[in-house]
Formats: C-alpha cells, structure tokens, sequence
C-alpha cells in the first residue's frame, strides 16, 4: 500500500473487507450469535413439523435457506451498527476511496459471514434432517456462494437505508423480504436438487436465476449505494 | 386553471366508470363458459394495469428524482406508489372474488397471482420507508433507491414464480374475442386511467405541500410564513 496513491476501487474494497473481518474476529461476537441463531432456527423447524424424518428430509433446502435469511437480518443489521457507533460511518465516507469500495468490501464481508455460517449448517442439516448429497459438494458449495452473495448485495444496500432510520430492526426485513423472493426460490431449489438428485436437469436454470440475480443487483448496489450514504 | 382542470378530470372519470359499468353488466354479452361472472373482468384487468403503470410511473420518478433532485419527482413517485398500492390491492380482491366461482379456490399460487402479492408486499415496503425517514432529503434519495430496486426485481420474481409452478389464463387477442367485449374493457380502461390520473394528481399536490411544509418550517417555529402555508400555494 502506498500512502501518498488513495487506493483503487478494488484494493479499497479488499481494504474495508479486511477491516470489518478483523474487528469480527477481535470479537467473534457476532459469528457466535448468528451461528446459534440459525441452529436454533433448524432445530424449531424440526419441531414445528413434528419427528417425520421423511418430510424433513424433503424440505431441508428450505429450512437451510430460511435459516441462513434470518441470520442475514442479523448480519446485515450488524454490518452498519459497527459504523453508526462512534459515527465512523462518517469516518468512511471522508477516506479517500470510493464509496462503492465500501459498498463492495461491507456486502463481500457479509457474503463471506453468511457463507462461513452456511458451511456449518451443512452437517448438522446431513445429521439432523438425514439429507444425502446426491449431486456432490461441487454444486452445493456454488448454490452455496451464489445465494449467500443474492442475500448480501440487496441485504447491505438496504442495510445502509434501515440503519438509519427508525424502526430499523422492522424496516430491514419489511424491503429485504419481498425482493429476495426470486433468489430465495431459485437457491432452496436448487439446493433440494442437490439433496434429491436432479432427473430433469432443471439445476441450470435454477442457478442461471440466481446468477441473474447476482448480476442485476451488484450492479444496482455498485451504482446507487454513493447516494445512499451521501450525507 | 389546475384546479378546474382538476375537477372536470375527476367528472370525466365519474361519467366514464358509470357508462363502463353499464356497459360491463347489460351491454356486453356474457362469456359462453364462465357466464355472468366473467363480467368483474372489466374492472380487474383495468385496475391491474393501471397498478402496474402507477408502478411503472414511480420507477421513472425515482430515476428523476436521482438524476435532478427535483422534489416534484419525489413528491410524484411518492404519490404513484400510494396509488399503485390502492389500484394493486383493489385488482387482487377482485381477482381473488373472480377465482372462486372459476377455479373454485380464493388463491392459488400462480406466477401472476403470486407476482403481484410480492410487488405489493414490496411496494408496502417502500411506503413504509417514507413514513419511517423524517429527514425529507434522505427519505427522497432512500425511497428513490428503494423504488428502483424494487421495479427492477419484476421480471426477476416473475419468471421464478413460472418456473416454481405454472392455472391464469394468457391474455386473449382481441381478435378472438367478441367485439363487444374489447370495446367494453377498453372503455373501462380509459375510465381507470381517468381516476388513476384524478387520485395520483390529487396526491401529488397534497405531497407537494407536505414537502413545502417540511422544508419551510423547521420545527421549533410554531407556524410556518403565511405565503408557504399548504392552502395559499398554487401548483
């Protein structure tokens, strides 16, 4: 890193990511709830249907997806108020990066937190629910990738507005839910595919949707979210 | 001048919805299959599309808004989204009252059944935004963003609710359908786009003069200059 350069839109993205993985780290606070957060969430839905290995089985890509938006509310919420204590959001918003660095770096973290916690929930879902991986972990692990960064681009776009306002635990969930909808079918789809096995190879258009999706709103995010924080 | 463009549109819009209705009920003959009860199209297809383009409007609002901060964007997407709402929620009930005797069920989980509870639920996202930002420069440049991302999903939800499962009918072609009964729904189109016009017009004013409100008196004054007040201010 040199000093005197304000550094590119790319290498201060990775700088703010690296800057809101390491305070996650100092503290592991918010990985430790959001974890058992989501744990607590498979195991309700165990007991809200009732012990038939059978439906749950069938229904696991839709606990697991369930599991993990819920838990994104948390993340997300957490990812700016970090920033709205001490004010350092104003901090960012004076660095001399983009503001879509910060857009980049924040939503990327985010994917990475949601990730890393879909990665845990994987073998208590193959222990708890008895789901087998009939088309391999390949394809999991890119279900996998593709939904945790569908959630993060809208979720921290949306977080950025919600932190601020009142209500904000109320309005996150109120904007983010709706417009999940599409990513969210397409990824618990996908993922009972990878669980079931796949005789009509219907997987492709499934994440051909959530690519789509991927697409569509890390452009808006890139694009609109210097408005957002503009004071 | 406005004003009594204003009122001869709401007049316009009355007469229209009153000719329509007759000639939804009596004019028009009744459908060979479904009888009588396919009349309430006539006024659910109308109130869906003029949902739609209300939405449509605020898409666009929202990009003005962005691009020139102008509040009468913000005050006019505002006023197109309350409207979409009312027209959206209006279509589905009647949709809703349609499907019973045809279907046989009050829902069903089809692609546009499905489509547009989502963009209502979204779109009732977006109205409780504004109501939760007071600040009105953030609250305009937030709901602008939220109306664009929340139009842009459209064909996104559209296409994933198709393929998750596929009972609506397509639309028909004019050229297949009695004449009479084309010339009934576009005449009750007009009528919808009449009082669509009226109410976002009518609540677009009463926005404006919220905005010119919010901006004129901060609030530790008691009251705002006379010239300013919402009643003296021509649009």
């Amino acid at each position: 890193m040199n000093a005197r350069h304000p550094p590119g839109l790319l290498e201060g993205a990775f700088l703010i990511l690296r800057k809101d993985l390491l305070i996650e780290w100092h503290t592991r606070a918010r990985l430790n709830a959001l974890l058992f957060f989501a744990l607590a969430t498979l195991l309700i839905f165990s007991f809200a249907l009732g012990p038939d290995t059978k439906l749950l089985e069938q229904n696991a890509g839709g606990y697991l997806w369930l599991a993990i938006l819920f838990a994104s509310l948390m993340a997300l919420g957490e990812s700016f108020r970090v920033e709205r204590e001490n004010a350092s959001l104003d901090g960012l918003r004076l660095l001399p990066v983009n503001p879509r660095a910060v857009f980049l770096g924040k939503a990327l973290g985010n994917a990475a937190i949601l990730f890393g916690l879909s990665l845990v929930l994987i073998p208590v879902m193959v222990g708890l629910f008895g789901v087998s991986l009939a088309l391999g972990l390949g394809s999991l692990g890119l279900i996998l990738v593709l939904g945790c960064l569908a959630i993060s681009a809208p979720g921290t776009l949306y977080s950025a507005i919600a932190s601020n306002g009142q209500a904000r635990d109320v309005l996150l969930p109120l904007l983010l839910f709706p417009l999940i909808i599409p990513a969210l079918l397409a990824a618990v789809k996908a993922t009972s595919l990878v669980f079931q096995g796949d005789p009509m190879s219907q997987l492709n258009s499934w994440l051909l949707l959530l690519g789509g999706f991927n697409l569509t709103y890390w452009g808006l995010g890139v694009a609109l979210f210097p408005q957002v924080i503009e004071e | 001048m406005a004003q009594r463009t204003r009122q001869g549109l709401f007049a316009l819009a009355v007469a229209m919805l009153a000719i329509g209705a007759w000639l939804g009920l009596s004019w028009a003959p009744p459908d060979r299959e479904m009888g009588d009860v396919q009349r309430i199209m006539y006024v659910h297809v109308p109130s869906m599309w003029m949902a739609l383009l209300a939405m449509t409007l605020n898409f666009a609002c929202s990009i003005g808004y962005l691009l020139k901060k102008s509040w009468a964007f913000d005050s006019l997407a505002e006023a197109s989204a309350e409207v979409g709402m009312l027209f959206g929620a209006v279509g589905l009930a009647l949709g809703s009252i349609w499907a019973r005797p045809t279907w046989g069920v009050w829902w069903t989980w089809d692609p546009r059944l499905t489509t547009a509870a989502i963009l209502l639920v979204a779109y009732a996202g977006y109205l409780a935004l504004r109501r939760f930002v007071e600040d009105p420069e953030r609250r305009a440049v937030w709901a602008a963003v939220t109306g664009i991302v929340a139009f842009v999903d459209v064909p996104l939800i559209w296409y994933s609710v198709q393929w998750w499962r596929s009972i609506h009918q397509i639309q028909s072609s004019p050229k297949t359908v009695d004449p009479q009964m084309v010339l009934t729904l576009r005449w009750n189109t007009f009528a919808f786009l009449a009082l669509g016009i009226f109410f976002i017009w009518s609540r677009y004013r009463v926005a404006q003069s919220e905005r010119r409100h919010e901006l004129a008196a901060p609030p530790t004054l008691p009251s705002a200059p006379q010239g300013l007040t919402a009643s003296g201010v021509r649009l």
